[in-house]
């Protein structure tokens, strides 16, 4: 009697499904080579993305290398105070915010032109030709980038080359030597490496618009600006608003390479950013603490920008990040 | 072409309007002007690297060489430092892609699988990665925690998945016709034999765009030889020695001794101008032969992550 009323129970407990941790487990063994393909990766992740956060105890502490966690004095909000009323920290953080800033209104439009002008070529083969090209400065490194950019603008470059020729100025400029200039500089370096790049997104919005709407302006009469005003920007209206969003919640992330390549003792005060000052406290000058405090200060800002930008960007239901 | 078509673009032609015709030339002017602002450093370079050292000093060289030689890529080629440096960088390259291909591509499928009990878990601790990261100093302090300070494997382990491209490959993954993984079950494939038998080569446009990126990435790195290895001259990088030598101006760290080389006696026909032009060539030649032939690849994988680059 026993055995039979267990036989028929245990079906249906099966049925049923066992619920909680217990179903879990069963799940975790029956699927272990999932578990076995992706948990090692995970302890790899928090090894390496997730213990260094550990480290930001380093800013609330008097940091001396050499001591243990137990022996470092605590100095809670010491450095944090220091920084905000650390005229270098403010200057560098209004530089990171200004180059941010050329960054994103910069590179937005002249992607965007580009894409249009690029929309508007019929040649395809000259299309293609000139796509290839202008991504190739994406695929080289900031070093070249830069070596390209101090030669350029050279005493001796092709700029100074042209300006003489032309007879706009009347001796060379170093143009490398003005720090004022360096935004300018800064944001011609980035329009010059990345704007072919940029275009992808704009040009596969502009390929799925549909056709039939350009008859129709056609048909109205539009010419070729209003066709493109009426139709080609409207229909990536979403993609350049998502965009911008996205690209807002990384504000002081303006970039490490450009400006460490590019800048030198005349034009630092204009080209030293967070990144930056964060490297130059704490690898050259060894203040540990004060250096952790302005990179937890720049993740911290950056982890709300890009928490509510993602989130706003989805709400527009434009993008699925994951 | 066909008939049809060229009657068809006489038509349009016909059709043009002036106002059509000066956009016409006013747009093929502006990407024309793009074109050579992109391409004349590089050929100027170019042409800098195959001109005469001292010559170049005089100027004026601009699109082809003045004084056509070899000397300045033989001495990049035998200076002991470089031929090492360029070894390291194949090296971080190739294994680096690799890795990270392969690596990514594991947890990506197993995070494409719906009935994955730890698919929400895993998917949302490799998301997080992107909203912040630990910085620069407790970084460092990790690495010479992990003993990877001075090694080669500060160049691979911290890199082996990049939450971009876990994402790409997954979507990508996500939109393979689910009946082929199925049938694969239902004939006792087990997982593993379902992600390398018919899941990898299925991925191979994504996967060729991921390892694009990452071997540029790895061969385009420089800060991390800095940081972590600048004291190690035998784990240097091409970028990294580079790097050094546009920084020459301002009288760093110098590996290259030209005053040394050019004592030697064998030298003296170069110049720190004409080494970084050479080098330059030479760091950035692999990647421009490369990138063209993936693009049909990378474009559309651009598309898929395009959110985020």
């Amino acid at each position: 009697m026993d055995n039979n009323l267990t036989l028929t129970k245990v079906p249906v407990a099966v049925k049923q499904k066992p619920k909680g941790i217990k179903r879990f487990f069963k799940l975790l063994v029956q699927q272990r080579a999932l578990v076995l393909m992706s948990v090692p990766f995970v302890i790899w992740l928090f090894i390496f993305k997730y213990l260094p956060i550990w480290g930001w105890t380093i800013a609330f502490q008097d940091y001396k290398p050499g001591r243990s966690f137990w022996e470092q004095q605590w100095v809670g909000f010491e450095h944090f105070k220091f920084l905000f009323g650390n005229d270098r920290f403010l200057l560098v953080l209004r530089n990171t915010i200004v180059m941010s800033l050329i960054n994103l209104v910069l590179g937005f439009t002249t992607a965007i032109t580009l894409a249009l002008l690029l929309n508007e070529v019929r040649n395809l083969t000259f299309k293609r030709v000139v796509q290839t090209i202008s991504y190739m400065p994406h695929f080289l490194s900031w070093v070249v980038a830069a070596g390209i950019i101090q030669t350029t603008l050279a005493l001796d470059g092709i700029v100074n080359d042209l300006l003489m020729r032309l007879g706009l100025i009347k001796e060379e400029i170093l143009f490398m030597g003005k720090g004022e200039w360096f935004w300018g500089i800064y944001g011609a370096s980035i329009v010059w490496k990345d704007v072919g790049w940029n275009t992808i997104v704009y040009l596969a919005a502009i390929a799925v618009i549909d056709p039939g709407l350009y008859e129709a302006a056609e048909i109205d009469g539009a010419g070729r600006f209003r066709k493109m005003w009426h139709v080609t920007l409207p229909g990536i209206r979403n993609v350049i608003i998502v965009l911008l969003i996205m690209n807002i919640g990384y504000l002081l992330e303006s970039g490490f390479e450009p400006q460490y390549l590019l800048g030198n003792g005349m034009n630092i005060d204009y080209s030293e950013n967070l990144d930056i000052f964060v490297l130059n406290y704490g690898i050259k000058q060894y203040n540990y603490s004060l250096s952790v405090a302005a990179s937890i200060f720049k993740t911290v800002v950056s982890f709300v920008l890009i928490f509510a930008a993602n989130n706003i960007a989805k709400r527009l239901g434009e993008v699925r990040l994951y | 072409m066909t008939k049809g078509r060229i009657q068809k673009l006489k038509k349009r032609v016909r059709r043009m309007s002036p106002g059509d015709w000066i956009f016409e030339i006013v747009n093929y002017t502006l990407l024309i002007l793009l074109v050579v602002v992109t391409l004349y450093p590089m050929v100027n370079t170019l042409a800098v690297s195959l001109n005469d050292a001292t010559d170049s000093l005089r100027g004026g060289i601009y699109l082809w060489p003045r004084k056509w030689t070899f000397e300045n890529y033989k001495f990049v080629f035998q200076e002991a430092n470089i031929i090492n440096a360029a070894f390291i960088s194949v090296l971080r390259t190739v294994i680096g892609t690799v890795l990270t291909v392969f690596c990514s591509a594991m947890v990506a499928y197993t995070i494409s699988r719906p009935e994955y009990v730890l698919r929400r878990f895993v998917t949302v601790v490799f998301i997080l990665t992107m909203y912040f990261n630990g910085g620069l100093i407790p970084t460092y302090l990790l690495m010479r925690n992990l003993g990877l300070i001075g090694t080669f494997g500060v160049y691979i382990w911290p890199n082996i998945i990049g939450v971009f491209n876990l994402i790409v490959i997954r979507t990508f993954i996500e939109n393979l016709p689910s009946s082929l993984m199925e049938s694969a079950k239902i004939d006792g494939a087990g997982e593993f034999r379902t992600f390398f038998n018919i899941v990898l080569p299925l991925c191979t446009p994504v996967l060729a765009t991921v390892a694009l990126f990452t071997g540029v990435w790895q061969w385009n790195s420089w800060f991390d030889v800095f940081l972590y290895n600048s004291s190690k001259g035998h784990l240097s990088t091409l970028q990294y020695e580079l790097q050094k030598v546009l920084a020459f101006s301002n009288a760093s760290i110098q590996r290259i001794d030209f005053q040394a080389a050019a004592a030697q006696g064998g030298f003296q026909k170069v110049t720190p101008y004409a080494i970084r032009a050479t080098m330059m060539i030479v760091v950035s030649v692999p990647v421009i032969i490369v990138y063209p032939f993936l693009q049909k690849y990378f474009v559309k994988g651009m598309l898929v992550g395009g959110v985020k680059e």
